[in-house]
C-alpha cells in the first residue's frame, strides 16, 4: 500500500428529495506516471489509482478509468441526484491491489 | 542470389516506408483510442463542450472539464503525450448531470480531444489546443 493515502470528500450535509449535488473528490496519491526517470536513469514504474467510482446505496453515480496522465492527488467533480436519505461510497483502486474507501451521509429533509 | 534493379527499387520503397512509420503512428496516436472507443462509428462535432485553459503554464495539472447532456460514458486524449490515453469518464443512473472536471498532464503543447458516447449510441467530439509553458511528464 502506498504511503501517505488520504482521500477527501466534500458533499453536502442536506438536501431536498431529487436534488442536483456537486460533489468534490480528492486523494493525496503520488500517480507515479511510469515515465520519469529516477537519478541513474532507470525510469519509474508506473504507480496509479486505475480506478475511481461513486456509488449511492448501490446505484452507479460515476466510474473513471485513470491513467498515468492524471495529475498528482486526483481530484473529481462532478454531480449527482439524491433520490432519499443514505450513503454516498466513493472507492478509489490502486495498481498495487490496495482499495480506498470514503463513505458520507447526505440527510433529506 | 542475383541483385538486378527491380530488386533494388523494391529493397528501397520498404525502406522508405519504414522511415515514414514513426511519422504516422505519431499522427495516429489519439486515434487508434478513439477508434477502440467509437468502434469506427460516425463522430459528429457538437454536444459536448470540453473546457481546458488556453495556456497552461504548468503542464502538470492543467483544469479540464467536459459536459456531454445525455452523454453514457466520455473519453479524453492528449494527441500528444507518450500515453495519449488520458481518462474514461463513465455515467450511473444517478449522476446528476453527465458533466466532470479533474486536473491533467500534458507533455507540452498539443491538441486535447474528448468523445461522448450518447445514450442513443452516437458519439460526439470536441477538442481544444492548449499550450503548455513547463511540461508535466518529467524528465
Amino acid at each position: 500500500m502506498a504511503i501517505g493515502v488520504k482521500p477527501r470528500v466534500k458533499v453536502p450535509k442536506t438536501a431536498s428529495a431529487g436534488d442536483v449535488i456537486t460533489i468534490k473528490t480528492l486523494i493525496s496519491h503520488k500517480m507515479e506516471s511510469g515515465q520519469r526517470k529516477d537519478k541513474e536513469g532507470n525510469r519509474i514504474p508506473q504507480s496509479i489509482i486505475n480506478t475511481f467510482s461513486c456509488d449511492f446505496k448501490g446505484q452507479n453515480v460515476i466510474t473513471v478509468s485513470l491513467s498515468g496522465a492524471i495529475s498528482t492527488n486526483p481530484y473529481f467533480q462532478f454531480k449527482a441526484i439524491v433520490p432519499e436519505s443514505g450513503d454516498f461510497e466513493f472507492t478509489w483502486n490502486d495498481d498495487d491491489g490496495s482499495v480506498y474507501t470514503e463513505t458520507k451521509t447526505i440527510s433529506v429533509g | 542470389m542475383q541483385f538486378n534493379r527491380r530488386d533494388a527499387l523494391i529493397i528501397g520503397a520498404g525502406a522508405a516506408t519504414v522511415a515514414l512509420l514513426p511519422m504516422q503512428a505519431f499522427a495516429a496516436a489519439g486515434d487508434d483510442e478513439i477508434m477502440a472507443f467509437t468502434g469506427g462509428a460516425d463522430v459528429t462535432e457538437g454536444g459536448i463542450v470540453l473546457t481546458a485553459p488556453e495556456i497552461a503554464e504548468n503542464g502538470n495539472t492543467v483544469p479540464v472539464a467536459v459536459s456531454a447532456p445525455g452523454a453514457v460514458s466520455i473519453i479524453l486524449i492528449a494527441t500528444g503525450n507518450p500515453n495519449p490515453k488520458v481518462a474514461k469518464f463513465t455515467f450511473g443512473p444517478l449522476a446528476g448531470s453527465q458533466d466532470a472536471s479533474t486536473r491533467i498532464r500534458l507533455a507540452g503543447t498539443q491538441e486535447l480531444i474528448a468523445v461522448a458516447q450518447m445514450a442513443d449510441g452516437t458519439f460526439a467530439r470536441d477538442s481544444k489546443i492548449v499550450k503548455v509553458t513547463i511540461g508535466g511528464c518529467g524528465g
